[in-house]
């Protein structure tokens, strides 16, 4: 009784290896495109990489390791594309053999912690957030804070300043919008994935952040405008470059998607903050997807194309789901343009 | 007879035979146990130093950059490539310190209670809970930390320490700064939390090793529970208690998760234990994925090639004391 039961479970056993290894085999045939970086980008890629699974049969394993890991993985070869939220410059583009493109919008909104003031209610500008966080303006009901808020009581609190603890994009893009509208800002601190910070505290990751934000009251932080959605939590309008305060939305992101100088930005070496425009939302930003100019594997290279080409065209109702904004119809068409001037497969 | 006789021999002779081979064979069994055992135990250290110099030679960069002053400069500034390892160094040295204060006297108490004064049928009870914080991974820890505990010290502690102790002459300083939550006070309680079941677990083991015999002769002389415990179990127990402690210490050391959610993740030197710090596994956890000059990534293998040194000499240092009490009690 006993070994006829272990006899059966053997053969179940032994029957769903065999299955698994004759799935195995099917999905050797179709083509397995790996990729590897940038976090901010993984959820939809995910999603894009599902639906064209589903479509073609081709799958996209994409790991979300960071965007230097990314970089780190395709200069040397162990994946077929990365995924940057910084972009290369040419010179080091050229001298490893790659090229990048952006894929998907997204926006960096500043939030702020303080009774009784609601998403959309406070009103911020590049300088002063620069000053905040440079730890020169302490107190909610300063002067300058006041002057931009003149229909808000803003108590006599301290400002406390929540940054990332990790590097990464996001904080690039914020400090990039900072070193350009404050020189202050530039000299003492600069840019990049992470930076010395004169004041504050520092979360792991957007979750961190949007967690210190919401638990210490009168605190200001900047989280991906999917989590300041997801978590209601109290945004600010910035002034952008033409003088507006305007809301973070799919709509002002993209603006600033159109308004940005890509025609001359070659290899789109070309950061989105303070683009100009009226409706443009200052803090926009991308993610980069870097890929060989001559791969070694042409077909997979190829078929990671296709489904990029696929996503550009086909994958907005994917991204709008999840709070990315799609990339302008010229802007696309300028990414396929230079696939086939740049990219030899 | 002598046909007999010469069997008798032949059956001797097999039977020595049958010795000497089983003694080879023992011998040769006893080589390889020992062999295998030496292997374990070598493992040990050939892992140890393995790890350590892989970390001395990923770090080569940032020492022979910063030189000495990599130990003690404050600077840790990825956008201009300036990195010293101070503050985290710093502010790993408190939040042990902040966490082994606590949780040994606490530990004491949990195994004492466990095994000299609850009922019987509380140890059990008692001890598989302890054992079962154990097993809870240090995300969760870190989790119910910013959750949970952060907006009580917020909201009550840190204020109260602010107020009353933040004037006193020498240890105010240490409870100056707003009420944040965050900070290496915090960081010091959650792991003090962490390490109680380690602790406590080894030492109400071990306090079980004591004989019934020992304990009950000093009972019937005459003794009370106090003087059981401090004259009897702990004098008993002593260097395995120690080794408990050890382990919790070490844990501290190194714990990631759970202090990079309160500690408040800041490169800042600040004497306040209110006000946020860093330490080196926090560092390490929260910047490596994007590294993205070699001088950033060699500096932070560099800090974890330092937490080795840190954590083995504050275990010498630990030890050395120890002794030196123990030669005291020698004297005595």
């Amino acid at each position: 009784m006993l070994t006829s039961i272990k006899i059966r479970f053997i053969a179940a056993g032994l029957a769903a290896v065999m299955g698994s290894a004759g799935l195995g085999i099917t999905s050797v045939q179709a083509a397995d495109i790996t990729g590897a970086g940038s976090t901010f980008v993984y959820p939809v890629l995910s999603k894009w990489s599902a639906a064209y699974n589903e479509k073609t049969g081709n799958r996209i394993n994409y790991q979300s390791i960071g965007s230097g890991g990314g970089i780190a993985q395709i200069k040397a070869a162990t994946v077929d594309f990365g995924a940057s939220d910084k972009p290369l410059d040419s010179k080091e583009l050229d001298t490893a053999g790659l090229g990048q493109f952006p894929i998907v919008i997204g926006g960096i909104v500043a939030v702020a912690n303080i009774k009784g003031v609601k998403p959309g209610e406070l009103h911020m500008n590049g300088p002063l957030l620069a000053d905040i966080y440079l730890g020169k303006i302490t107190k909610w009901n300063d002067p300058t804070i006041q002057q931009l808020n003149s229909s808000l009581t803003l108590p006599a609190q301290n400002i406390t300043v929540v940054h990332r603890s990790d590097g990464s994009g996001t904080t690039f893009n914020f400090v990039n919008y900072l070193s350009k509208v404050s020189p202050d800002w530039k000299t003492k601190v600069g840019e990049g994935t992470s930076v010395q910070w004169p004041v504050g505290v520092g979360g792991k990751g957007n979750e961190g952040v949007s967690a210190y934000v919401n638990q210490i009251k009168g605190s200001i932080g900047y989280v991906e405008y999917a989590y300041a959605l997801q978590n209601k939590m109290a945004y600010a309008l910035l002034q952008n470059a033409g003088g507006q305060f305007v809301k973070p939305d799919a709509k002002t992101f993209q603006s600033a998607a159109a308004t940005a100088d890509w025609k001359n930005a070659k290899d789109f070496n070309l950061v989105m903050t303070n683009a100009p425009g009226m409706e443009s939302y200052p803090i926009t930003a991308t993610t980069w997807i870097i890929m060989y100019k001559k791969p070694k594997d042409a077909a997979r290279s190829k078929t990671a194309l296709d489904f990029f080409k696929w996503a550009l065209e086909n994958g907005q109702k994917e991204a709008e789901g999840l709070d990315y904004v799609p990339l302008p119809k010229a802007l696309v068409e300028q990414i396929e343009a230079y696939w086939k001037a740049e990219i030899k497969i | 007879m002598a046909a007999s006789g010469s069997a008798i021999t032949t059956s001797m002779t097999t039977a020595i035979v049958d010795a000497n081979r089983r003694n080879t064979r023992d011998a040769r069994a006893d080589g390889a146990f020992r062999w295998l055992v030496t292997a374990a135990g070598m493992f040990v250290l050939v892992a140890l130093a393995g790890v350590a110099l892989s970390m001395l030679w990923g770090g080569r960069e940032a020492f022979s950059t910063f030189g000495f002053n990599f130990l003690f400069s404050t600077e840790w500034d990825a956008v201009h490539h300036q990195f010293g390892a101070l503050v985290p160094i710093y502010g790993t040295l408190v939040t042990a310190l902040i966490a082994m204060l606590i949780a040994v006297p606490v530990s004491f108490g949990i195994a004492l209670f466990l095994t000299e004064v609850a009922p019987n049928w509380l140890r059990g009870p008692v001890a598989a809970a302890i054992e079962l914080l154990a097993g809870i991974p240090s995300i969760i820890y870190g989790m119910w930390g910013l959750f949970v505990f952060v907006p009580i010290m917020a909201a009550y502690v840190n204020p109260w320490l602010d107020s009353h102790l933040g004037h006193w002459p020498l240890l105010g300083p240490l409870f100056t700064g707003p009420p944040l939550g965050i900070g290496m006070l915090t960081a010091g309680i959650v792991l003090a939390i962490m390490v109680i079941p380690f602790v406590s677990s080894v030492m109400r083991e071990v306090f079980l090793t004591v004989p019934t015999r020992l304990r009950e002769s000093a009972y019937a002389l005459g003794s009370t529970t106090t003087e059981v415990v401090w004259d009897i179990v702990l004098p008993y127990t002593r260097s395995a208690v120690i080794g408990g402690i050890f382990l919790g210490l070490g844990r501290a050391l190194g714990e990631t998760m759970a202090v990079t959610f309160v500690l408040g993740n800041a490169h800042r030197l600040s004497a306040s234990l209110l006000e946020p710090g860093n330490s080196i596994a926090a560092t390490i956890a929260n910047e490596f994925t994007e590294a993205d000059s070699d001088i950033y990534r060699s500096s932070l293998i560099a800090l974890g090639f330092l937490l080795f040194v840190v954590t083995f000499i504050v275990l010498t240092v630990a030890k050395l004391m120890l002794r030196r009490l123990s030669r005291h009690e020698g004297a005595k």
